[in-house]
């Protein structure tokens, strides 16, 4: 039996400022293709495990690896480049940027490593082209001349995942993907994720939603006051004690 | 009622002039944070290549040529020295936006005594055309074909400008990076490279500016300190308009240029008080900060 490749690991990952632990040895480790949610009561650190993962922050110990190669040094720029896209929990987008910009500039990274600034963005062009096919995926074809800001809280998540896709992300990183989205959004955007899962991309969301954690996760991780209290499939940490208290009259 | 048209025409012009100097400045401080207070040099030193090409052109070519040839030359000259400032000076201090504007200061001063050591506190000529010492008599009024350069200049950057943010690849990455730089680089995007392209146009535009300014409004003359007095009106329009805003600054600089021509006339030139302009702009920046502390157009382009 041959070893999975891992898309993403997280070796002795550890956040401190100013003496405050924020994230204590964290241990992860992320097969391709997998589905892993993170959930764990406000102020545990999710959002810090992202930052760390992505490189928005810098870890004060431990590693961080994309794909077997050490990332830990490189800034948020270098991974995305790595295939690492994410979402921010307030917002992903640029509010002034029409729909198709916001996706467009996500596939320039891709393919516009030139320094040719003054190129125009034809119709016809490959970033142009990925930031179309992106749009179509999430069903915002017909808002592409929008500005974003004008977008629902709904279509405006739908545009996060857009410019994940513009930008050929393998490994997503969701920051509580469903927050201030209606109701009646939820199965809709819960189903693109598990779509865009499906097609073999690897993915780390954090999300208070249990119910959408539990549908589309394969691995839950607990995190608490910034250690990984449970690790393992959905029904077993559920289930787990110390979980429970952890969530001490929080439903499950 | 001719007086009064002729005097607009003229605000419109310092407008536009003033449009040059501050869209640069506020695109550099929407996009990187930074208050860039070489700016004023970089329109010094704009005029003086501009001088310095336009004295060693011979005549013979033509006077409009040899004013085109200076044109370029304060493009290339304000392009040139923020090129090499935001290589050399910024840079090596990205990520410490206080030390940057420190340095940006000392920068301007210390250049500013050395083209006061080397060309004297004498101001220098620049040779232009002589129809743009004259006059066009248009509808009863007349209006110096200088101003009309000066507009022209403005008006053919403004769109050139906005063509820029609107249209090409870099022109994206700006507009999302004033929006949030963070976010730009975490979609995978070298924002420094940005970085440089809008000191280089911010430059650009400065060094007409500061051409400009002396073919325009100071006689054709210009001296090292001429940048700096340009550079405080530039960061009225800049705070008026709303930092990192480039219509902002276009109908901000217009609201200075028209105040401060407007007050000039009809308050100054009675009262004896020559520098009134000056303190009906401040006056004009206290009114709308007081009623948009944020500027006109906030934070957005």
């Amino acid at each position: 039996m041959t070893p999975q490749p891992l898309a993403l690991c997280a070796k002795g990952l550890g956040f401190h400022v100013g003496g405050v632990r924020i994230l204590d040895n964290v241990e992860l480790a992320v097969a391709t293709g997998s589905f892993l949610g993170v959930i764990g009561p406000n102020g545990a650190g999710k959002t810090t495990l992202l930052n760390l993962l992505s490189g928005v922050v810098r870890a004060s110990e431990g590693s961080v690896e994309i794909e077997g190669r050490d990332v830990t040094r490189e800034g948020p720029a270098r991974r995305a480049r790595r295939g690492v896209g994410r979402t921010f929990q307030t917002s992903s987008l640029f509010n002034s940027l029409s729909v198709f910009e916001n996706a467009r500039l996500s596939a320039q990274a891709r393919f516009g490593g030139s320094a040719k600034f003054w190129r125009l963005p034809r119709a016809s062009d490959d970033a142009s082209a990925a930031a179309h096919g992106a749009l179509e995926r999430v069903g915002l074809t017909s808002q592409a001349a929008r500005i974003a800001g004008g977008l629902s809280h709904g279509d405006k998540r739908k545009l996060e995942l857009a410019i994940l896709l513009a930008g050929e992300a393998r490994v997503l990183l969701l920051d509580e993907p469903m927050a201030g989205v209606n109701s009646e959004d939820v199965p809709a955007l819960t189903a693109l994720i598990d779509q865009l899962h499906g097609e073999g991309r690897t993915v780390i969301m954090v999300e208070h939603h249990m119910s959408v954690v539990v549908g589309l996760a394969d691995t839950i991780a607990v995190l608490d006051s910034g250690r990984i209290l449970a690790v393992g499939d959905p029904e077993t940490v559920i289930a787990n004690d110390d979980v429970q208290s952890a969530y001490l009259g929080q439903p499950l | 009622m001719s007086v009064f048209v002729a005097l607009t025409f003229s605000g419109v012009a310092l407008g536009a002039i003033y449009f040059l100097a501050a869209s640069g400045l506020s695109l550099i401080y929407g996009l990187m944070d930074i208050l860039n207070f070489a700016h004023g040099l970089f329109m010094t030193l704009g005029a003086y290549a501009a001088w310095d090409v336009a004295t060693h052109v011979p005549v013979s070519w033509g006077a409009p040529f040899v004013f085109v040839v200076a044109l370029v030359a304060a493009v290339a000259g304000g392009a040139l020295a923020a090129g090499l400032t935001e290589v050399l000076v910024i840079r090596p201090l990205y990520g410490r936006p206080v030390s940057q504007i420190l340095v940006t200061i000392g920068l301007d001063l210390a250049v500013t005594g050395l083209l006061l050591g080397g060309f004297g506190s004498n101001s220098l000529s620049v040779p232009v055309p002589l129809w743009m010492m004259e006059a066009s008599h248009i509808g009863g009024v007349n209006l110096p074909n200088a101003d009309f350069v000066a507009l022209l200049g403005g008006v053919v950057i403004l769109v050139a400008l906005e063509w820029f943010l609107r249209r090409t690849r870099y022109g994206i990455i700006i507009r999302a990076g004033v929006e949030n730089r963070a976010m730009v680089s975490a979609l995978g995007i070298n924002v420094a490279r940005a970085f440089s392209v809008v000191f280089v146009i911010g430059g650009a535009m400065a060094g007409v500016a500061g051409l400009l300014y002396a073919v325009v409004f100071s006689g054709d003359l210009i001296s090292p300190t001429q940048g700096d007095s340009l550079l405080i009106f530039a960061f009225i329009v800049v705070v008026i308009g709303g930092l990192g805003s480039i219509r902002g600054s276009a109908i901000a600089a217009l609201m200075v240029g028209l105040v401060q021509d407007y007050t000039n006339f009809y308050w100054g030139s009675h009262s004896g008080m020559a520098e009134i302009g000056n303190l009906s702009v401040v006056l004009l920046l206290a009114l709308v900060l007081e009623w948009r502390p944020r500027g006109l157009f906030g934070s957005t382009l």
